[in-house]
């Protein structure tokens, strides 16, 4: 379970934790008609299968080449659908990435801890994760079905800003970074993606005082692998940090697999800024092609819609 | 290569660190406390959070709200402003049961000292410890101050799994930890206090700046400060001035 994090206490150690893929996320939500940053079920390389107990429930899933059925049928990519009492929704492994999200209109009902409702698995903090035989209720909220144009997948490099500690290691260390790909480890997970290719050599010790990071800084310890910093990550950490991915990439990166190559790009700070704002622009434009969902007239869409949807107050 | 603090240290677009120094020290410390103090009482737009370190306070951003090279300006005028910071508010006592099942690796230590566990134990209760940051983990509290003659390089295999509560020292800290996580540093007592629990007010028990002394208690008496802290006492005795 995740929303969109924990913020103001990192300075007593606490991961901001959060969904890993912010837009694949924010875009479930919104075909479910929720607030962006509303808590939704993460699904990490594995499926699942959610029994609705009771219902109806608008529902919806985001993330790449992710498939959604319910009852058995195959629902359009990009839209929320609806699922009865007795029905099984189920979301089919990750396909083309890492994480694919699962919101439900009206949201789940869960406390909040230190504000948030992501699960932090190392700490505990945020509650345990869902495991089969959990139950979750929802304030089921009465949704029209809707559909968006989903991004299409982006494989250019993912841009990095040098520094802070870029001056602890031998020149060129930066250019050897952004030079070839490096392939995600499978021990990576949600704290942090372990990367294996060209060694970074430091300039003498691969210590550092202690200082803050954040998801995105990337660390070399002493074997000159790199490894990213990612939403569950530590506060501190003590080994140099030769660049940090930029805010805009953060999300597509997450979603590079265990044994999927991944090659850099150096960017400025100010490039990172641009990016930053044209993500969030580029966000805006998807979300403004959400619409209500047109399906085929079969009969039972055209009931199912004309029978709920009609009683709703669309909001 | 001479540098001056203090200085700014871009981490991408969504935070940066602001440096006092490269070592540990309490005056640098200190600094970094009272500039903390200053940002938040500036409430900047487009700050989310800090987190003091030894040496830096590290900024977080939001790269949509924040202007950054304002921010930037604004930051290092009011870091070139900053004074060490010199009064501690607060001075906790905290009980501690030292070496057996509780410190697992006091015995070990004092040996590669040449010292008996007794006279580990009476130099680390000796010292008044600052707490200079808390990170890792939810809780995890770092304090300098560590005697030298108790300094000791981290373990080569970290352990993967600490009891909650631990008492360690690595290099030339020593630590209160809180939740049970993976440590590299030696055991050598163990704390029924709880650096953190959710549902108490504060959360959080220590922070930057507050001073630490450590009170050795008999094994025998381990249950019932652990019961007492479970039921939600509070075991640490706190003065303030």
């Amino acid at each position: 379970m995740q929303d969109i994090g924990r913020f103001g206490y990192r300075r007593f150690g606490v991961s901001t934790s959060g969904t890993m893929d912010r837009r694949s996320a924010a875009l479930a939500n919104a075909l479910v008609g929720n607030v962006a940053g509303s808590a939704v079920i993460e699904f990490h390389m594995l499926g699942g299968k959610l029994l609705v107990e009771e219902g109806p429930v608008v529902i919806a899933t985001v993330g790449p080449q992710c498939v959604l059925r319910i009852a058995g049928k195959l629902i359009d990519k990009g839209c929320s659908a609806r699922a009865e009492p007795g029905e099984i929704v189920e979301v089919e492994s990750v396909r083309q990435g890492v994480f694919a999200y699962v919101a439900v209109g009206g949201g789940f009902n869960l406390n909040p801890e230190l504000g948030s409702r992501s699960v932090h698995r190392r700490s505990g903090i945020g509650g345990p994760m869902l495991v089969s035989g959990a139950y979750l209720t929802v304030s089921a909220a009465p949704r029209q079905l809707m559909t968006i144009s989903l991004p299409k997948p982006d494989a250019r490099p993912i841009r990095v800003v040098p520094g802070p500690q870029n001056d602890r290691f031998v020149n060129g260390a930066v250019k050897a970074l952004c030079s070839s790909s490096y392939a995600i480890r499978s021990n990576s997970d949600r704290m942090a993606y372990r990367l294996s290719g060209l060694a970074l050599h430091h300039l003498g010790d691969a210590n550092i005082i202690s200082d803050g990071v954040l998801p995105g800084s990337i660390q070399v310890p002493g074997d000159g692998q790199p490894i990213v910093l990612l939403r569950d990550c530590q506060t501190t950490g003590g080994y140099p940090k030769i660049a940090t991915v930029i805010s805009a990439d953060l999300d597509r990166f997450a979603q590079i697999p265990p044994g999927g190559l991944v090659r850099f790009l150096s960017v400025t700070l100010d490039q990172a800024i641009v990016a930053a704002r044209a993500a969030a622009a580029e966000q805006t434009e998807i979300l403004a092609t959400i619409s209500p969902a047109i399906r085929l007239p079969t009969t039972d869409t055209l009931l199912r819609l004309n029978l709920i949807d009609g009683v709703t107050d669309g909001s | 290569m001479t540098l001056n603090y203090p200085r700014l240290l871009p981490n991408g677009d969504a935070a940066v660190s602001v440096e006092f120094g490269d070592s540990i020290d309490t005056k640098v410390n200190a600094s970094v406390l009272a500039f903390d103090l200053a940002v938040q009482q500036a409430g900047m737009p487009g700050v989310i959070e800090t987190v003091p370190t030894y040496r830096a306070l590290m900024v977080h951003l939001d790269p949509l709200t924040a202007d950054h090279s304002k921010l930037f300006d604004a930051l290092l005028q009011l870091a070139r402003g900053t004074l060490p910071q010199s009064d501690n508010k607060r001075r906790w006592t905290v009980p501690v049961v030292y070496g057996g099942a509780h410190g697992k690796d006091l015995k070990a230590l004092a040996q590669q000292h040449g010292m008996t566990s007794k006279e580990v134990v009476d130099i680390h209760l000796l010292t008044i410890y600052r707490v200079y940051m808390v990170g890792f983990m939810p809780g995890f509290t770092y304090l300098g101050g560590l005697d030298a003659r108790l300094h000791t390089p981290r373990r080569p295999e970290p352990r993967l799994q600490i009891p909650g509560g631990s008492i360690s020292i690595g290099g030339a800290q020593t630590a209160i930890g809180a939740a049970p996580s993976p440590s590299g540093w030696h055991l050598i007592g163990q704390t029924p206090v709880r650096c953190f629990v959710a549902e108490r007010e504060p959360a959080f028990l220590f922070e930057a700046g507050d001073e630490v002394v450590f009170q050795a208690e008999d094994a025998g008496r381990w249950d019932t400060l652990k019961a007492a802290s479970a039921a939600g006492e509070l075991i640490a005795n706190c003065e303030v001035f």
